[in-house]
């Protein structure tokens, strides 16, 4: 085990610093330290996609991402996504799509696809599928969360020429 | 009501809010986590916690010894224990809790505790251990039989001496795991006032708080078992996971802090219990002109090393055991075993599955036999208005819905026309194309399973806001929205109105548990009745105020109506309090009366029924065998869509879990060890293996549901596996007895050769 180090890194935009042992996966330190539990855990072998937050921009699974890697990067949990009260667009349209079910999967879904559309702002149905493949929902909600995600693309791209 | 989605929980979930079990923290809260051994039959001499002990963090180790209350338990049976004594009976069963600072702690120290113990044979095989002189799972029970049930339906004999052919097959399924993506977890605290409160990742609050109350040794309302999130059910948040909470609890109670316990899911898997693996032979009588007059079936059911709920399973396989066809000469057996394998209980579908697998194939096999349309041969036998049932059940209470659940699908998925270009096997595709259809009835709720009732209480406040609370769980199926739709068009009122009460065993009468897809029947049931309870003592206390006879007045729009006038509703409320006299009412709904003997197998099994059918369209590719899914349409009569979106929830879920079954999902034993624990080798269906799915929802309200609505969670998970058989047939030529159906070039499709190209991934 190694030793207890600070990193730094902007976490849902704030700067924090933590001390914890740089080997810990990121998961663990985000629900047990920073208390942000919306971050699952569901397989620990970066299988099943629910601990996934986006780094600089990249959906990664942080149940394999050791604490020291994300030293001086961007880090973006569910907790971050929606401004205030204000939701984000993929959060509205996985509600009006009734894409939600347990939910367990959903924050994963969410920021998966969020840095799905950060690549591809407008993708197609395939590159929705595509892209969406390694997040697992026992539900069986797949159908309506790829449907979310394009009604959701197509509002952002709306929001942006406006 | 709304055609939008709605749901209570919708904000929470997607911005992360939600809190589930593990995400609970108390000040002082301490961690455990189970201890397993290597063996798989074993008696257990000693457990040597020494090192454990003194191992960083660790507060103590606690064994079976350490048990103040009881340590068997179960739903029918009470033969699973908390913390194994004895013996070890499978490769799951826990011999000792470490609890610790930390988890990491406690999972270091796990390690060290050390089981001495005697191997006795495993018995794996169900037939194997039914043989007089197996090695027994449980001595005291006698033998490894757990059960048996039975239809005895004409003779016989007869029916098959009038058959003109007879066809005999032999059938398997396998273990299948339930795979909810939030692992099983507890949280116990122990509270000043002597209450136990348990908050955990369980469907049945009620026999979580039997299971924890028993290992304490402690009265029912010594236990809290408070609701909470729940990602993920399936039917599997029941045993295990109340088993999971009676540890928790036990460490809590010993210790005087709170506990809290999560599975990793290689635990998970491990321990958690499964759907039944089946072993079905099938003989059927056909006379030419194309009715059933025979049908012997014999089914055995692996139940593992416990009980569980075999029993209730496989009493559901007996009851459906021909599908939904009329068949006048039944003779069924089916037996539950133990074996030293993983047990097995509740799973979507609940031993519907597995005959229908068995069932869909035999009447397509016979269809073609005769040269008969199988559409047309399941329309000459199916139930139909007041058929009588195998089990001389009269279907004359409400719409039997059999042939519209056929002909809509058929329709939505343009089956005649698609059912011409099957290829059959045909050397001249690459892509071989099929389409298959199944379809069943589904006995709904418990039936004569058990004590099948349910309560509410609706509390309206002075400013018009309301209370709901009902004994049912949201297990991510979205319960509590329905349970506040039904609420909210009984009183005529907008569904913000109301808020349902976090629900807890120390509110509400025991309601059971939300399994057998009874959510909706039973608690919406409940609700409806406390709704018009409300309703009379309103429009008995406000007739005057309304100028008008109670009878005239109306609850819609958000007020209540009398002759001429009408009071919003929250003035309507006012109004109440200042009559002194409560807007409160509490509601039950008990399930009209089934019957069942067990001699005969006859009786009226369950009070009312749903009818479905699926069908699919798939190619295989002649060379490599890759199936690839193409389209899926689903038709149930649900009775009363609730909740339209949630209902089509549940039509697409079911259909891709099933379809998880038919074709690659199977939980991989040896010697009696689970090798596949985690998803990249226990692989469920992803986005981009799934097809547009069609869902056709077919609405005949039920006259003995309050509510109107019947089911839909596991009716649309047990046909998926037949149509995709039934499909891969008519793509190949090739008939599957056995699923996974991992390879669909092989008539002989077993775990043990998938084609080169499905592998695992190494």
């Amino acid at each position: 085990m190694s030793g207890e180090m600070t990193i730094a890194f902007k976490l849902n935009r704030r700067s924090v610093k933590i001390k914890a042992d740089g080997e810990r996966m990121l998961l663990w330190v985000l629900r047990d330290d920073l208390g942000l539990t919306g971050t699952k855990y569901g397989c620990g072998e970066s299988q099943c996609g629910a601990c996934t937050v986006v780094i600089n921009g990249e959906a990664v699974r942080s149940c394999r991402v050791p604490l020291k890697s994300v030293a001086g990067k961007e880090v973006l949990t569910i907790e971050g996504l929606a401004r205030g009260k204000a939701l984000h667009p993929l959060q509205k349209a996985l509600i009006r799509h009734g894409a939600i079910q347990c939910g367990f999967c959903t924050p994963g879904m969410i920021l998966n696809a969020y840095s799905l559309l950060n690549r591809k702002p407008v993708p197609g149905p395939a590159e929705i599928r595509e892209g969406m493949e390694g997040n697992l929902c026992r539900c069986g909600c797949y159908g309506r969360i790829l449907e979310a995600i394009a009604s959701a693309a197509e509002e952002m791209k709306t929001g942006r020429t406006r | 009501m709304p055609d939008r989605a709605w749901r209570n929980d919708a904000v929470a979930k997607v911005t992360g809010a939600a809190r589930y079990t593990d995400d609970l923290k108390l000040p002082g809260l301490l961690h455990a986590v189970p201890v397993y051994s290597n063996f798989v039959h074993a008696r257990i001499r000693t457990i040597r916690t020494g090192a454990a002990e003194a191992a960083e963090g660790v507060i103590r180790i606690l064994t079976a010894r350490d048990i103040p209350g009881a340590n068997r338990h179960g739903q029918i049976r009470k033969d699973m224990p908390v913390l194994a004594d004895d013996k070890i009976r499978y490769h799951g069963d826990v011999i000792a809790i470490v609890v610790a600072r930390t988890r990491v702690q406690a999972v270091a120290a796990a390690a060290l505790v050390e089981v001495v113990a005697e191997p006795l044979p495993a018995v794996l095989d169900p037939e194997e251990a039914l043989r007089p002189d197996a090695v027994p799972v449980h001595e005291q029970h006698g033998s490894n039989l757990i059960h048996t049930h039975r239809v005895r339906r004409g003779d016989i004999e007869r029916g098959f001496g009038e058959s003109d052919f007879i066809l005999e097959h032999d059938f398997q399924t396998q273990h299948v795991e339930h795979a909810y993506l939030e692992t099983e977890a507890a949280v116990c605290l122990p509270r000043p006032d002597g209450v136990m409160e348990v908050r955990g990742s369980m469907q049945h609050p009620f026999s979580t708080r039997r299971f924890v109350a028993g290992t304490l040794g402690e009265p029912l309302a010594n236990v809290e078992v408070v609701g909470t999130p729940l990602g993920g059910g399936f039917g599997g948040k029941d045993d295990t996971a109340a088993l999971v909470c009676a540890r928790a609890a036990l460490a809590a109670r010993l210790l005087g802090r709170p506990v809290k316990m999560t599975y990793d899911r290689e635990w998970s898997m491990r321990e958690s219990y499964k759907r039944h693996p089946y072993r079905v032979r099938y003989r059927m009588g056909v006379r030419r002109d194309g009715i059933i007059r025979a049908v012997h079936c014999r089914i055995v059911a692996d139940g593992g090393a416990y009980c569980s709920v075999t029993p209730w399973v496989t009493w559901r396989s007996t009851v459906q055991c021909c599908g939904p066809y009329t068949v006048e000469n039944v003779h069924c057996d089916t037996l539950g075993v133990y074996t030293n394998n993983v047990f097995t209980g509740a799973m979507r579908g609940f031993g519907s599955p597995q005959m229908n697998f068995v069932v869909e194939q035999m009447v397509e096999i016979a269809a073609e036999k005769l040269g008969m349309d199988a559409v047309e041969f399941r329309r000459l036998n199916m139930v139909q208005q007041d058929s009588l049932t195998i089990t001389g059940q009269k279907l004359n209470q409400h719409r039997v819905a059999m042939g519209e659940a056929l002909d809509r699908v058929r329709e939505a998925s343009s089956f005649e026309e698609k059912r011409k270009r099957c290829s059959h096997g045909s050397d001249e595709e690459e892509e071989l194309y099929g389409i298959g259809l199944a379809m069943s009835y589904r006995g709904v709720s418990l039936g004569a399973e058990g004590a099948d009732f349910t309560a509410a209480t609706v509390n309206a406040q002075a400013d018009g806001s309301i209370l709901l609370d009902v004994g049912v769980h949201e297990n991510g199926q979205g319960a509590e929205s329905a349970m506040i739709l039904v609420l909210a068009r009984e009183l005529g009122v907008r569904p913000d109105r109301i808020r349902l009460q976090r629900s807890s065993t120390a509110t509400i009468p025991d309601s059971g548990t939300t399994v057998a897809s009874r959510g909706t029947i039973m608690g919406g049931g409940a609700v409806v009745q406390a709704a018009r309870e409300l309703k009379r003592k309103i429009a008995t206390t406000l007739s005057q105020r309304l100028g008008c006879p109670m009878e005239e007045i109306r609850f819609e729009g958000e007020a209540v109506h009398g002759r001429g006038q009408a009071l919003p509703f929250a003035e309507a409320m006012a109004e109440m309090y200042k009559a002194r006299v409560f807007p409160f009412a509490f509601g039950m709904f008990r399930a009209p009366e089934v019957s069942w003997d067990e001699e005969t197998g006859q009786g009226d099994a369950y009070f009312t029924w749903v009818y479905g059918c699926q069908a699919v369209e798939l190619t295989v590719n002649r060379r490599t065998g890759k199936v690839t899914l193409l389209g899926m349409t689903a038709a149930h009569d649900v009775g009363r869509a609730v909740n339209r979106p949630m209902v089509l929830g549940q039509f697409y879920g079911g259909m891709a879990m099933g379809a998880g079954y038919a074709l690659q999902e199977e939980v991989r034993m040896e010697e009696g060890k689970i090798r596949n624990t985690n998803f990249h080798t226990y692989r469920i269906l992803k986005a981009d293996q799934l097809p547009d799915m069609q869902a056709v929802i077919i609405e005949n309200p039920d006259p003995l549901s309050p509510s109107g609505a019947k089911s839909i969670g596991e009716p649309v998970n047990e046909i998926m596996a037949p149509a995709i058989a039934n499909a891969i047939y008519n793509a190949t030529g090739i008939r599957h007895f056995r699923i996974p159906i991992l390879n669909p070039l092989s008539s002989e499709s077993s775990a043990e050769d998938p084609p080169a190209d499905r592998k695992e991934p190494s």
